[in-house]
């Protein structure tokens, strides 16, 4: 979807307090769209949103040393957290890239949601083509908005600054200690210590997250390979119209017939062209983001462990120790605290994922139905459009004395 | 689906009475005499059977192909595949059909039957038979002749081949076709005797032949032309649209992976696991959709060849223009040498070069009773030499005109044939459309029903 301009729509996620829904979206009258528009929203403590936040505009920047690009980041927001109803910053993705690891930091017990690749390793790709900067701008706008829905992740001082600073810079040479109270706990957990146990349910996440993300893998590699084969089959179809052209050039009575079945050949290859494009751009990068984001889930689980590891070994330290009566000293019971604080901020967060991932990959798997869809509705047209032109009889429209008619 | 073939329930044109085998007037003048008493008698009885026959409405069906395996003409085992030809007569009153022929042939008969037309009607444009090897071949199509899927296409190019014979006005009243739908035995025989082979080695030679032509009629120079360029771009679209076929497959075939992995997938999830295996399944539906979808095409290229040999049938005919004009370019030629000669010695100059002027001055002047003997001579030939030009340029003009009838009777079929043909391939992509669309529409309302929202 391309970036909005008009702020009073500006979410398809939003729902108006008196039901209905924001009309005047640019977006194709098609079902997955539909779904946009009418898709509930976590509501952040029962009440409407009070921050948004949007991606779009990127620039090109020629320097001596370097050239990249930025993108401008809009925030409104009725927060006290915030000094101004309205900031608009400029930010290049190194930007992002440090917010990001700054959250890691800051908000260890909480799923961070991935960022588009860096680089991209497969064939030569343009780092600077239309196609590629509105993908990753997409992705950008989607990292931050899944920042901005989180309850806790929202409210971090990083990204408050990310969105506000005039120069971020700044910021970063000061490397600022904004860690939160849980950041700064569970940095100092000790890893190497071995865990009893997982309980059940840590566990049975971390083999879906494995079976996920393989299968994701999977997918995409059918996808690239679809890809490849579809656009091998536009090569040909691209010599295979003209040479009706040829042929309705030797013609006279059949000239118009076959000249109208090699501009429906030229139609239908553009409708493919498009669809391979949307692929591409929509269908692949949504895989690859979520792939990302199972393997940075991964570590967040591997974190709890070591904290539970940690605390399960103080405890049995403890229990060693043959006390009349066994006080709990003060670092294990900080240990259990940060431990089940860890448990219930990551369950809370399994919760919202999974329902994050059942809606994007709705959206996802409808508009890839749709676009196939759009797809043999375009070849259909054109189809049927020559039909009546190939049933038409020509009348004396060629001289009787013509040698070929 | 629609055919562009002609429609096998097509009735013969019955024929005024007349007995079989009589040319028409212009028509088969270069058909020698034994030929044309061998196409009259034959088994079978006399002219008057074959009036009722051909006043009766007949269908012919190629309605069968079975494997065999004899010896051939070194006594080598070998496997070939026979087709069975039903004529059935239609009653007039009723419209039942009765079964009145039924015979097995092989390919090398109707190449025989082909041959033997286009040696006694040079002037039409002979309907091709379908190829004798496989060409054009996407990838998974199979080339070998055994193939039952090239058997059945071959079948239904046969059948076509006879009731292109059939409908055409000129061709279906031969005694040999008539014979090849009911004389079983002896027909090969039969064909033969027509002396036909000697006529075929002749003609084979002469169209390959490489000769100029001072003064051809235009329309066959242009009409040559034309069917070079129509083979030519026919070629052309074949070789493409098999490699447009090869890659479609591949497109489908690997959408059918899918299938497999939305299946595994599901398997972990709660909510979307129901649309997931729907997902999953409409992409092996999907994926197996392709083979039917091919082979209707198949036909569409079929009927496409068909022209593609059209063309050169067409070409065979302004070849025979050429030949025959050739001919008689070089009969004038030759009388109006023979004229000049006698002109020469009657009055004594010597304006050419002469092998006898060269002996004369050599050897002496020779007698006056020797000059006039030669000069009667060379009369004689001159007389012979005139009646022969005057009937070369009878049957020069005679050719053009039936020639030319035909080739305006082929004109029309291409026409309408083709427009039929690309009217089916639009029907064909029309249909193959809504069919893939509906089942993309169907996944989306499996994923409405799991995911019940507002």
């Amino acid at each position: 979807m391309s970036p909005w301009s008009n702020w009073e729509t500006e979410t398809k996620d939003l729902i108006l307090p008196n039901g209905g829904t924001p009309a005047g979206t640019s977006s194709p009258a098609s079902s997955s769209s539909l779904l946009n528009r009418l898709q509930l929203d976590d509501d952040i403590d029962g009440e409407t949103r009070d921050l948004f936040v949007v991606v779009d505009d990127p620039k090109k920047h020629v320097c001596t040393m370097e050239t990249y690009i930025t993108y401008r980041i809009t925030t409104k927001s009725t927060r006290v957290e915030f000094d101004l109803p309205e900031y608009s910053v400029r930010r290049r993705y190194q930007d992002f890239d440090w917010l990001r690891s700054k959250l890691e930091e800051s908000q260890p017990t909480h799923l961070i949601p991935p960022l588009p690749e860096k680089f991209v390793v497969k064939g030569v790709v343009d780092r600077f083509s239309e196609e590629f900067v509105e993908t990753r701008r997409k992705a950008l706008d989607k990292f931050l908005k899944r920042i901005t829905d989180h309850p806790v992740l929202s409210f971090n001082e990083h990204f408050n600054i990310f969105l506000t600073a005039k120069d971020l810079n700044i910021y970063k040479k000061q490397g600022i200690a904004l860690l939160t109270r849980m950041g700064e706990s569970v940095k100092h957990v000790t890893g190497g210590y071995k865990l009893r146990t997982r309980p059940l349910e840590f566990a049975a996440i971390g083999d879906y997250l494995d079976t996920f993300a393989l299968k994701l893998g999977t997918i995409d590699r059918i996808a690239q390979r679809i890809i490849k084969e579809e656009i091998e089959y536009l090569v040909e179809l691209r010599e295979y119209g003209p040479v009706y052209s040829t042929w309705s050039a030797l013609e006279g009575e059949l000239a118009e017939p076959l000249e109208g079945v090699s501009a429906c050949i030229g139609n239908c290859s553009t409708a493919l062209e498009e669809l391979t494009d949307d692929m591409t751009e929509d269908f692949l990068p949504v895989l690859r983001e979520y792939i990302l984001y199972s393997d940075s889930m991964k570590s967040v689980l591997k974190k709890r462990d070591q904290v539970q590891a940690e605390y399960e070994a103080k405890l049995e330290a403890v229990a060693l120790r043959k006390e009349d009566r066994p006080k709990v000293p003060a670092d294990v019971e900080k240990c259990q605290d940060r431990m089940e604080c860890f448990n219930a901020d990551l369950k809370a967060d399994m919760e919202r994922w999974q329902n994050n991932k059942r809606q994007d990959f709705r959206q996802l798997l409808m508009g890839m139905a749709d676009k196939n869809i759009q797809y043999y509705e375009k070849c259909l047209m054109a189809w049927e459009s020559i039909i009546p032109l190939l049933q038409e009889k020509q009348e004396a429209k060629f001289p009787v004395t013509a040698v070929l008619s | 689906m629609e055919q562009a073939t002609p429609d096998p329930e097509r009735q013969l044109q019955p024929a005024p009475l007349e007995p079989l085998g009589r040319s028409d007037a212009g028509l088969g003048v270069t058909v020698d005499e034994e030929a044309e008493r061998a196409r009259e008698e034959g088994s079978g009885g006399d002219t008057m059977t074959h009036n009722n026959f051909w006043l009766k409405k007949i269908e012919i069906s190629v309605s069968e192909a079975e494997k065999r395996t004899g010896r051939n003409a070194m006594n080598m085992q070998e496997t070939y595949t026979a087709y069975l030809i039903e004529t059935r007569s239609v009653e007039h009153t009723d419209g039942q059909s009765v079964l009145t022929d039924s015979l097995w042939r092989r390919y090398s008969e109707f190449e025989l039957l082909r041959n033997y037309l286009l040696v006694y009607y040079p002037h039409i444009v002979v309907p091709p038979l379908p190829e004798k090897r496989a060409e054009f071949v996407w990838h998974k199509l199979s080339a070998d002749n055994m193939d039952p899927d090239f058997v059945e296409r071959r079948r239904i190019g046969l059948e076509n081949f006879l009731l292109r014979i059939a409908s055409h006005p000129i061709l279906c009243r031969d005694k040999i076709f008539y014979l090849f739908l009911t004389q079983e035995g002896n027909w090969k025989e039969t064909v033969n005797e027509t002396g036909f082979q000697l006529k075929a080695d002749s003609r084979l030679k002469a169209l390959n032949a490489t000769f100029r032509v001072k003064n051809p009629d235009k329309r066959f120079t242009d009409l040559k032309h034309y069917s070079d360029e129509l083979q030519s771009v026919i070629s052309h679209l074949l070789r493409v649209r098999a490699r447009v076929a090869d890659r479609l497959y591949g497109v489908y075939k690997v959408h059918g992976n899918y299938g497999r992995v939305f299946s595994e997938w599901s398997a972990i999830e709660k909510e979307m696991g129901d649309g997931l295996q729907s997902a999953g399944h409409h992409m092996d539906v999907y994926a197996s959709s392709i083979d039917d979808i091919l082979e209707d095409e198949e036909h569409y290229a079929d009927q496409l060849k068909e022209y593609l040999f059209y063309a050169e049938a067409l070409r065979a005919v302004c070849r025979k223009h050429e030949l025959m004009q050739y001919d008689l370019e070089i009969a004038a030629q030759d009388l109006a040498s023979k004229k000049q000669q006698c002109e020469e010695l009657a009055t004594g100059t010597v304006r050419t070069f002469s092998l006898k002027g060269m002996t004369t001055k050599l050897f002496g002047q020779e007698t006056p009773e020797q000059r006039e003997a030669r000069i009667k001579v060379l009369e004689e030939q001159i007389n012979e030499g005139e009646q022969q030009l005057k009937s070369k340029n009878l049957e020069g003009r005679e050719f053009v005109k039936n020639a030319w009838a035909d080739i305006e009777r082929f004109k029309e079929q291409k026409n309408r044939d083709l427009k039929e043909a690309l009217i089916s391939y639009a029907v064909m992509q029309i249909s193959m459309c809504k069919k893939v669309g509906f089942g993309f529409n169907e996944d989306i309302c499996i994923f409405r029903s799991t995911y019940k929202f507002l």
